[in-house]
């Protein structure tokens, strides 16, 4: 089955990547990477944190030089031309369209807006919009993409902001479309519309470049396979026959252990809300009249998409809140107050969605990080003074213990990776052997090596008897870990069922609001 | 009492309120035009001295009005793309570059002023723009002398407000401002230049800034004086928040600054000696103050704004 020359693909070559190599300094981001693309291919571009693939479509897209190797892309009559370096318009122009994980969208201006921006000429004195407007129902007709195009891109959904961003590049007649974590955001229906768009547009004759590290997308969805690791190009093969254990181990380059998960033998409730509400009603990210019971012993995960209540569950738990009404209590006290130093001395371990932002101080140390809950303990400090030695030595113990890869407990936490410093926050919660261990988010952007010990220590803070509220957007995470889900929508909480009883299906469509609340 | 009511009838306080609207048009206009394309430009201050200074030199030195008006939009320009060079593709600080961009040019605009006229007692004057003579409108009663007090300055500032609303919400260019204003991505993703579309919207801004100076000089009177801008530029700045970044609404509240001012004026000299004129000096400015308090907690700002931005870093 390898495209070898017994049965040569009869679809035209659409792009050509050959010996594209990239360098920052003493690290060689891509190197000596050949990629063929044919029309109307879907192929999956796979690979971990730091293995070059957002390097390499950086180059395809112009934001990157190459310093060495070439690019070359079919012209309109399908003759391959090479494509000059550095430049987004030579990029556009040749038709290649990108929709980033983060969109490029300006969201005071409506999605029309946004598909029109910047193809017509600055200087005219009116903006022609009937012709376009035909056009765009036409690739909406086509695509199946539908959306409103005259309300500003702020007040529609991630998964209509996404339609935008694929019409946009669509609206420039684009031949090869690359797709950046598409999926990430999407409920799983949102995803399989993507899916189902995606197939048709292929249908159509478009190439895509799918980057994704959900391994069970890329199997469903592309027929090739490239695997990229430590910037080289370690697999190029159908994906026919492959299967997610093979694809995982190519891309880490070990095997990975399969999740132990002993059974859970839960205990007394510790956390439990009875009606309790959170944030004003007119907010969109609130609790409303919210049940919730967490045992000792069980991880309850919390399933929904982004702002539709969790950031509010958090807060509360994290103590950054108090409860507007209803009665939260923590092994039986109750939680009225906004206190965090309260909720870190009642035994609360709080891991933060955003670790840059809430989770590590940048400019202070490993150590200093590491202690920043506990600072006025007196194993920290004495009369006022920071204890700097017995907080070094320890913080170097944390560094062992975790498997933190930096220079030493006194390097800047800044400089660390994504997953060893949530290897730091980890450390500082579990260290105190917390009751209750929020999770909010906990492997965001981490990659499976980093994942997997995330998931290993949420497991074995469980087994020893701590509550865990693992609040997370990512389906596979959830089932994997929890013993019981609740899906949180529009501000309600539905009851927390055993793991084993829902499916992927259901949970989405309770993210979606089905069943969830009043929609019910 | 009914004689401070009676004010709002006058056609002569009407005429004032334009007079003193006009420069904080430009003024707001010229902001508002920056920060849409994301750049605060607290240059205005001194864009505004040097632009009453430049166009006023022009005409003094030979030039004809409108030369003088020419003159004053291309340093007000210069200045501009000072302060985008230094804070688009450099990326500094927009609040400390435009503060230094408020400093360099006052300074230069008076030491100018004194190097051209080393020993002058009284400030030397030029013939100022003459009021309109409007043919049909002039005739027509309570309009017409009020208008009979305006210049074509005036003028062009309406002409301005209906340029750039038209400018930013009907043609690719005003598309493209508005977009890099919010999220650059989306223009560099697009092919457009985000440094070329704010060094120019900083430029344009600017020049509009030194018009709304040129008018003191040139319009609203005949002279250069030290302080004669005397925070004009502040206000222009609060009152873009007011504007919520539309510029019918820049005209809008300049309007009302313009009337409070004028109304302060007229009052004094009614209510003078019960009330010391100090208080209501303040009034126009506590408006300003008042209309921030009500707007700015609501107000939706720019997303991109005061935010550098530099290509392929995500």
């Amino acid at each position: 089955m390898h495209p070898d020359s017994r049965h040569p693909d009869p679809r035209p070559l659409v792009l050509s990547l050959t010996g594209i190599t990239k360098r920052f300094g003493s690290l060689v981001a891509n190197d000596a990477i050949d990629l063929d693309v044919r029309a109307g291919e879907i192929v999956a571009l796979l690979g971990e944190n730091g293995a070059g693939k957002t390097t390499l479509m950086s180059i395809l897209f112009g934001h990157y030089i190459a310093d060495e190797g070439s690019v070359s892309i079919a012209d309109a009559d399908g003759k391959l031309a090479p494509l000059p370096g550095g430049s987004a318009q030579a990029a556009l122009a040749a038709g290649i369209g990108m929709v980033h994980q983060h969109f490029a969208l300006a969201e005071n201006l409506t999605g029309f807006e946004n598909i029109v921006l910047g193809t017509q000429s600055l200087w005219s004195l009116k903006l022609r919009g009937r012709g376009a407007r035909a056009k765009i129902s036409r690739l909406m007709a086509e695509s199946g993409l539908a959306v409103d195009l005259d309300v500003p891109v702020a007040r529609l959904s991630v998964g209509e902001q996404q339609r935008i961003e694929i019409l946009k590049a669509l609206y420039r007649d684009v031949r090869v479309l690359i797709l950046d974590e598409p999926t990430a955001v999407l409920t799983p229906q949102e995803a399989d519309s993507l899916a189902a768009t995606v197939r048709a547009l292929a249908g159509k004759g478009l190439a895509v470049i799918f980057i994704s590290h959900k391994l069970h997308e890329v199997l469903a969805l592309c027929e090739r396979v490239v695997v990229l690791r430590g910037g080289a190009k370690v697999a190029d093969r159908p994906t026919a026959g492959a299967d997610r254990a093979t694809l995982a181990e190519l891309m880490v380059g070990r095997a990975i252990p399969p999740r132990e998960r002993p059974p859970s033998i839960p205990g007394a409730p510790v956390l439990s809300l009875k009606s309790v509400s959170v944030g004003a009603p007119s907010a969109r990210d609130r609790l409303e009249d919210a049940d919730l019971e967490v045992c000792g012993g069980e991880i309850v995960g919390i399933a929904g998409v982004s702002g539709n209540g969790q950031g509010a569950l958090a807060a509360l738990v994290a103590g950054l809140a108090a409860p507007r009404a209803g009665e939260a209590l923590l092994d039986g006290a109750r939680l009225a107050a906004a206190d965090p130093a309260g909720r870190v001395a009642a035994g609360v371990g709080r891991i933060p969605e955003d670790r840059h932002r809430d989770g590590t101080i940048g400019a202070l140390t490993v150590a200093e990080n590491f202690v920043l809950e506990t600072i006025a303990a007196p194993e920290n400090q004495r009369a006022g003074l920071l204890r700097r030695a017995a907080i070094r030595a320890r913080a170097a113990e944390a560094i062992k213990a975790y498997d933190v890869r930096c220079p030493g407990p006194e390097a800047a936490i800044r400089a660390l990776s994504g997953g060893n410093m949530q290897k730091v926050v980890l450390a500082r919660v579990l260290e105190r052997a917390p009751r209750l261990v929020l999770a909010h988010q906990p492997t965001r952007g981490l990659d499976i090596g980093a994942t997997t010990d995330v998931h290993r220590r949420l497991i074995a803070a469980r087994g020893r008897g701590a509550a865990v509220l693992l609040i997370s957007e990512d389906l596979d995470e959830l089932f994997a870990l929890s013993d019981r889900i609740a899906v949180v929508h529009a501000g309600h909480l539905s009851p927390a069922l055993p793991a084993e009883g829902l499916d992927v299906r259901t949970v989405g469509l309770m993210m979606a609001g089905h069943g969830v609340g009043e929609a019910a | 009492m009914w004689e401070a009511l009676d004010i709002l009838t006058q056609a002569n306080f009407w005429a004032a309120t334009l007079r003193i609207a006009t420069p904080l048009i430009f003024g707001v206009l010229g902001a508002l035009l920056c920060e849409r394309a994301g750049v605060l430009n607290l240059g205005i201050e001194g864009i505004f001295v040097a632009g009453a200074l430049s166009g006023w030199l022009a005409v003094y030195l030979g030039l004809p009005l409108w030369g003088g008006v020419l003159v004053a939009a291309g340093v007000g320009a210069a200045f501009g793309l000072l302060h985008g060079v230094l804070t688009v593709p450099l990326g500094l600080s927009q609040h400390v570059t435009g503060i230094g961009v408020t400093l360099l040019a006052t300074s230069l605009a008076y030491f100018g002023y004194r190097v051209a006229f080393p020993n002058v007692a009284t400030p030397p004057r030029i013939e100022p723009f003459a009021p309109l003579d409007v043919p049909v409108l002039g005739e027509l009663p309570f309009i017409g002398p009020i208008l009979a007090q305006q210049t074509g300055f005036t003028v062009l500032a309406f002409a301005c407000v209906g340029g750039l609303a038209f400018v930013l919400a009907r043609t690719p260019l005003g598309l493209a401002l508005r977009a890099v204003g919010d999220n650059p991505e989306a223009v560099e993703a697009q092919g457009l230049s985000v440094v070329g579309l704010r060094i120019g919207a900083v430029m344009a801004g600017s020049a509009l800034m030194a018009l709304g100076g040129a008018f003191l000089t040139l319009s609203a009177f005949n002279a250069f004086y030290f302080g004669m801008i005397n925070g004009r530029g502040w206000v222009c700045i609060a009152l873009t928040v007011f504007a919520s970044w539309r510029p019918g609404k820049a005209l809008l509240g300049a309007l009302l600054f313009g009337a409070l001012d004028a109304y302060q004026l007229r009052v004094q000299t009614i209510a003078g000696g019960v009330v010391p004129s100090q208080i209501f000096l303040m009034l126009p400015y506590i408006f300003s103050i008042a209309a921030l308090v009500l707007v700015a907690r609501r107000a939706d700002y720019p997303r991109a704004l005061m935010k550098p931005y530099f290509k392929g870093q995500r």
